[in-house]
């Protein structure tokens, strides 16, 4: 069983396809439920306090923005732990500020520099591409170290 | 500043999904409800949200796919079910999040069908998945051609 990094990070098929085929998917929320299940001061609505940029220090230079190192403290840990990563590129719904579409691009750029093994897509259109799109996944993660099939 | 006592801690919580022609949200509750021992459930429009010990949501929410395969759908969530932080009934409007959903929801028949279509596939059919198209950059000799006709 890999760990997988999907991106987008909150993405529902990405999640259910990796688990469907036996690998672990490294999602957004498995950090957030960390954090917010941890005690201390009180930050909502994500419990992101002062020291989360600091953090971020160690994928995000400093003078890189707050928002892009606040932000990579969450998504950091995910990155050191991934083993492959599956990437569906031009997500219309991952459009935000300019601190988050900073951050998708250093993400991307990090999982790449990691030299994991990693399968480029862009979301199906058609019944044909949904196909192929399933397959291309299901062979990506037999291709894996532990695979269960 | 107030001191944070997280609510439901040790528990995970997960969204199940469905888009089936043969089965509903609700269908999905009941069937859920009879098997939670204890794990809270909660009916939404799109499916449930089980929260409970990594374990038990785990065999329950096998316990559901197995109802559907290709047309119940799961992921984590990081908030519990009505954590005031994120739920609509205290925000107003949309949950945050809620567009990935409604985008991912509207692509996930091709995703049911590509899983109908595995099983029939070939083995050593090489899949032609939707990629992103490459664009070529601009070449470093060509960019220093643009610099010297400027130059000269």
């Amino acid at each position: 069983m890999a760990n997988v990094f999907i991106f987008p990070t909150t993405s529902l098929i990405l999640s259910d396809l990796v688990a469907r085929f036996g690998h672990t998917p490294l999602s957004a929320a498995m950090q957030i439920r960390e954090i917010i299940q941890t005690p201390g001061l009180e930050s909502p609505p994500l419990q992101i306090t002062p020291e989360d940029p600091k953090k971020g220090l160690h994928w995000a230079a400093v003078e890189v923005p707050s928002g892009v190192r606040g932000r990579m403290s969450l998504y950091g840990p995910l990155l050191e732990r991934a083993e492959a990563a599956i990437i569906v590129n031009n997500p219309e719904y991952s459009f935000g500020c300019m601190g988050c579409a900073r951050t998708n691009e250093l993400l991307v750029f990090l999982v790449r520099k990691k030299k994991i093994p990693v399968l480029d897509l862009e979301y199906p259109t058609s019944d044909e591409e949904g196909r192929e799109f399933v397959a291309a996944i299901r062979r990506f993660l037999d291709s894996l170290p532990g695979a269960s099939a | 500043m107030k001191m944070y006592t997280p609510r439901y801690t040790g528990t995970v919580t997960k969204y199940v999904f469905v888009e089936s022609p043969e089965m509903t949200p609700s269908d999905l509750a009941i069937r859920a409800y009879e098997i939670s021992q204890g794990v809270m459930i909660k009916e939404t429009c799109f499916g449930l949200q089980v929260t409970g010990k990594e374990e038990d949501v785990n065999r329950i929410i096998d316990s559901l796919r197995a109802l559907d395969p290709v047309h119940i759908f799961v992921k984590d969530r990081g908030f519990p079910p009505g954590d005031t932080r994120r739920c609509r009934a205290n925000l107003g409007g949309a949950r945050p999040g809620y567009f990935g959903h409604e985008f991912e929801m509207g692509l996930i028949r091709f995703i049911s069908g590509g899983l109908t279509a595995l099983p029939s596939r070939r083995p050593d059919e090489v899949p032609e998945p939707p990629a992103p198209k490459r664009r070529e950059g601009l070449a470093a000799d060509r960019l220093k051609e643009i610099i010297e006709s400027q130059e000269s």
